[in-house]
């Protein structure tokens, strides 16, 4: 069985593709077939954040549009061989994505045996993200502390809800994980950001993890490496967490407090 | 107290007023939500009429569309304020 993860959150710059890209590692190291797409057509990046940009031959709009077959442009990655990557397409025609091509595309991965499919949506409202959160068994909606991406999220949640292939169906529904990203426990608790707690009541749901605001994001990007590669940091560690719990497994939120002491009090005595 | 105490002393707990302000929009956003395009509009153009003669809060209008088979019925709750002025 194949399970598509499409990962969104109606605002921009959230963190989607930095998710995308340690989700889908994540989920090829624990041994899973993983694909990761790039829907954000016209702006790809994803390529970038999995450091395979000067391997993109095909891309996805290609394979839709038959000008390549499905296994021409799947990018293995260098590091994990159960993981591919599907690139977006540069071109700036809006209508090149279509739902049938879409269907086509995610039909013949299961086909190969893919176990999940993380599709990596653009930010908005509009086709693309409609597109990517269409076919969804599983959608992780990654919000900020920030009170506009916390609105269009709830926005993300009522479209799940009800413009997706289950919701139309009304067999199923789509699974909703909320990722918290960007978090900073300081500003926390000096009352400057909203709290883990205050996000899950406003949307009504508890999150699948918490990522901390970390240097070694930008780091990962600079390098091509996923975040979640990189174990000792925080966030390698809190996205390895969070796609431990996709899998089922049940582990505590880390990283949500205060370091008890800082490094000039353990310098100085404090 | 030193001067750096001073300066950094209160912070404005702004992290409370995101808080609330997106509890009502969250609120109010998931009531229309589902229902006609004009469930929005219609809701605020009420707010502004009944504001005409009673002072509310803008949350004081609730705009529900609840599906009860074969019939949609649009439910409208105004609450007023407690020492109700006329305006
Ligand atoms: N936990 C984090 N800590 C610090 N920086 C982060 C974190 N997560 C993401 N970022 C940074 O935020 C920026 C936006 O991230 P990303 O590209 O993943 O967002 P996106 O939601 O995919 O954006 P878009 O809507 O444009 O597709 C990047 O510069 C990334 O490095
Ligand atoms: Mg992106």
């Amino acid at each position: 069985m194949t399970e598509i993860i499409v990962v969104t959150s109606g605002k921009g710059g959230v963190g989607k593709t930095t998710t995308s890209a340690s989700l889908a590692t994540g989920l090829a190291q624990a041994g899973k077939k993983v694909a990761v797409i790039d829907f954000d057509v016209g702006l790809r990046n994803l390529d970038l954040i999995m450091g395979c940009e000067r391997r993109v031959v095909y891309d996805f709009v290609n394979v839709i549009q038959g000008e390549a077959t499905l296994k021409q442009a799947l990018i293995k990655d260098k590091r994990n061989d159960k993981l591919f990557v599907l690139a977006a397409s540069q071109t700036r025609d809006k209508d090149a994505l279509t739902q049938e091509g879409v269907e086509k595309v995610l039909d013949e991965l299961k086909k190969e045996g893919f176990d999940y499919v993380v599709c990596d949506s653009p930010a908005g409202i509009e086709k693309g993200a409609h597109l990517a959160m269409y076919f969804a068994d599983h959608a992780m909606v990654v919000v900020n502390p920030e009170v506009s991406s916390v609105r269009d999220s709830d926005r993300i949640l009522g479209l799940l809800a009800s413009k997706t292939r289950h919701a139309e169906g009304g067999q199923a529904t789509v699974k909703q994980h909320l990722l918290l990203t960007r978090y900073n426990p300081v500003r926390v608790e000096a009352g400057e950001m909203l709290s883990v707690k205050d996000v899950e009541d406003i949307l009504g749901l508890p999150v699948v993890g918490v990522i901390p605001e970390s240097e070694n994001v930008l780091a990962a990007s600079n390098a091509g490496e996923p975040v979640i590669l990189d174990a000792q940091s925080m966030a390698g560690q809190a996205y390895a967490d969070a796609v431990a719990r996709v899998l089922g497994e049940e582990r505590p939120l880390r990283f949500l407090e205060v370091p008890k002491k800082g490094l000039f009090k353990r310098m100085f005595g404090g | 107290m030193g001067i750096l105490d001073f300066l950094r002393a209160k912070p404005k707990n702004t992290a409370s007023i995101a808080r609330e302000r997106l509890r009502i929009i969250v609120a109010q956003e998931r009531s229309t939500r589902g229902g006609p395009d004009y469930l929005p509009l219609l809701r605020s153009e009420l707010l502004e009429v009944i504001r005409k003669y009673v002072n509310i809060d803008p949350e004081a209008v609730q705009v529900n569309l609840e599906s009860d088979t074969g019939h949609d019925v649009l439910e409208l709750s105004v609450a007023l304020p407690d020492d109700e002025k006329k305006s």
